[in-house]
């Protein structure tokens, strides 16, 4: 039954190009009281467009609501519960934003100097130290963009690590698991991937691995819990095999929020690792970024973090450190996403050791929970316990004609965002669901209720779940027809 | 589903079929089932050296992007045009009219090492 949602009524809406009427404005400016300059005379014919023409000439009033009303159809976290989890958006505690917001941190200027920069600098400082903490590693280094630029700036140090003793290796182990950016990460830095086969408990086959392992090994990338939500239970081994081969272990630390306050990845033999700010510590995610690809290194590969670094003077001030010449130099402008970095700090320090451990407890209580309630009625993945997601396959539905993306389209229905279809790429048909910490537990029941239903009527109505969703402002939308005929632009008919 | 006797087949779920030292190459019926609608197919413009095992190419479906690998080793001399506009042929004839390169072998023996039909077959449970 779907107990969240009722049909309702909501303006349709026009694209503002079809509200558009000439002459309307929606500003007014006062009448020039310089001599007017000929565009194309100034800056050159070939610099001005004109090809593009039509823009929409709407009031005010207009842009406003017809926005305003776009706004009210989209389904976000602060609505209800978002299944694909920390992967795209989990909750952002308003703290942050509070905090992110205070003026000498908002309006903060790269080019301020050092002097009046001291307490910037100093939150970089203690987000970098209390990651060490938490990862388990020597140094950190906040200054990539995202977690993939994470990614390239921990294999370039491999590299650089390498080339230091005179031989950069060729290869880099990624297994079947892997989060793609992982392969094309090492394919960025130069390396030949193989891969490694998961076992039939989604793990890494230690076997497999050395096998795989020669001298022109320079890397595995692990990530760990795996993107099947999979603790990697032979990961001391795993380092001390990838070790004893003089081999470095890069872990994808997108699955930190399944670990934090409980393991740590230096502890386990990580040599370097990134996590996502935005996925363990709720920086803001939705539309794609700004970002932050915090990377932690064990102590020796910490001279080839990226130039500058944060250096305490002897009179005890911050400044930064541009001789760092085995570093690989600067991997982005000024240093990170300094409002990100706000925010990561203000959630760390607000939930303190014990809240950040309690978060990760609550996380894998939630997915675990949602596993069990759910088993009866979809085929789980792999038999290992789930850690801060659980990824179903849909084989029994399929059976029925039923796939993945069908029921994740009915899930709409019931009042639900979809949870991630068809991915890790290893499960057939992959219902990935990752509830995060913070959802409560009626809402929780209300999802798995919602999924149970459906799991019924693929037995007694298919078609209601072939042809769903029913009740969304458009009906199921042809992504074949999207895809292979796009219409990326507003033409005048 | 037919899988041609005179074609031979790769566990990537390529086909090649053979005339003289050139090798038409496509994906398997099994293979565009399981990829679903495919909306874009990325080839290797003629002349180019391509490796036995070593990606050729991509196909796009609405669900994910697939390596294509080469079944066999040699020089591509030629891709399938019609492919840049009509992609949904891969799912209507992909032992057919969707054939995406012909490829000059390198050494002609190579695909000795390549399943025949049957044995495709029961690789993919059939």
């Amino acid at each position: 039954m779907i107990r969240k949602t009722r049909s309702n009524i909501s303006q349709n809406e026009q694209l503002l190009f079809e509200m558009s009427s000439p002459g309307k404005r929606g500003y007014q400016l006062p009448e020039l009281d310089v001599p007017a300059v000929d565009a194309a005379g100034a800056l050159g014919g070939e610099n001005v467009r004109d090809e593009v023409t039509d823009f929409p000439e709407v009031s005010e009033v207009e842009t406003i609501r017809h926005f305003s009303r776009l706004s009210t159809w989209n389904y976000g976290i602060d609505l209800g519960m978002f299944p694909l989890g920390s992967c795209t958006m989990k909750y952002n505690p308003r703290i942050n934003e509070a905090v992110a917001r205070i003026d000498g941190l908002a309006w903060a200027h790269p080019y301020q100097p050092e002097s009046l920069s001291q307490g910037v600098m100093e939150i970089v400082a203690v987000l970098e130290g209390a990651l060490c903490e938490i990862f388990g590693m020597d140094a950190v280094t906040l200054q990539p963009a995202a977690g993939a630029h994470g990614e390239f700036t921990g294999i370039m140090m491999v590299r650089s690590y390498f080339e230091a003793q005179g031989n950069a290796r060729k290869v880099v182990l990624v297994p079947d698991s892997a989060h793609g950016t992982n392969p094309a990460t090492a394919a960025m830095a130069g390396y030949q991937i193989r891969n490694i086969q998961s076992n039939s408990q989604g793990m890494v086959d230690v076997g497999a691995l050395e096998a795989s392992i020669d001298d022109s090994v320079a890397a595995l990338m692990i990530t760990n819990p795996n993107t099947v939500g999979v603790f990697e239970e032979n990961i001391a081994q795993i380092c001390a095999v990838m070790h004893s081969k003089g081999g470095q272990v890069y872990m994808d630390g997108a699955n930190m929020n399944a670990l934090v306050g409980i393991a740590r990845p230096g502890d386990f033999g990580v040599d370097v690792m990134h996590s996502n700010l935005h996925k363990t510590f709720s920086t803001p995610h939705g539309g794609g970024g700004p970002g932050a690809g915090a990377v932690g290194v064990r102590s020796h590969l910490e001279p080839f973090l990226p130039a500058p670094r944060l250096r305490k003077n002897a009179e005890g001030a911050w400044s930064w450190d541009y001789d760092r010449p085995q570093s690989i130099g600067p991997v982005k402008a000024f240093y990170g996403n300094f409002g990100v970095i706000v925010r990561a700090l203000a959630y760390i320090l607000a939930h303190g050791g014990v809240g950040l451990k309690n978060a990760t407890v609550d996380a894998l209580l939630n997915a675990n929970y949602i596993r069990k309630i759910l088993e009866p009625y979809y085929e789980i993945a792999y038999p290992a316990p789930s850690m801060h997601e659980c990824v179903f396959s849909d084989s029994r539905q399929a059976a029925k004609g039923v796939k993945t993306g069908d029921i994740a389209k009915r899930l709409i229905d019931y009042g639900f965002h979809p949870y991630t279809v068809s991915f890790p790429m290893i499960v057939h048909g992959a219902l990935m669901i990752e509830p995060t910490e913070t959802e409560p537990k009626h809402e929780i029941d209300l999802f798995c209720d919602a999924l149970i239903s459906i799991s019924q009527e693929i037995d007694e109505n298919p078609e209601l779940v072939l042809k769903a969703p029913h009740l969304s402002r458009t009906p199921r939308v042809d992504e074949v027809l999207a895809a292979r005929k796009p219409v990326v632009r507003w033409k005048k008919p | 589903m037919n899988y041609p006797e005179n074609y031979r087949y790769t566990k990537e779920h390529e086909w090649v079929s053979m005339d003289g030292d050139v090798g038409t190459v496509g994906i398997t019926f099994h293979a565009q089932s399981e990829l679903g609608d495919i909306v874009y197919v990325d080839m290797p413009t003629p002349g180019a050296a391509v490796t036995a095992g070593e990606s050729l190419g991509s196909v796009e479906s609405v669900k994910a992007v697939s390596e294509i690998y080469s079944p066999v080793s040699g020089e591509v001399v030629e891709a399938n045009e019609t492919l840049k506009d009509a992609p949904e042929k891969l799912n209507d004839d992909p032992h057919g009219e969707a054939w995406l390169v012909k490829i000059r072998l390198s050494d002609k023996s190579q695909i000795q090492d390549l399943m025949d039909a049957s044995k495709y077959q029961a690789y993919i449970g059939e």
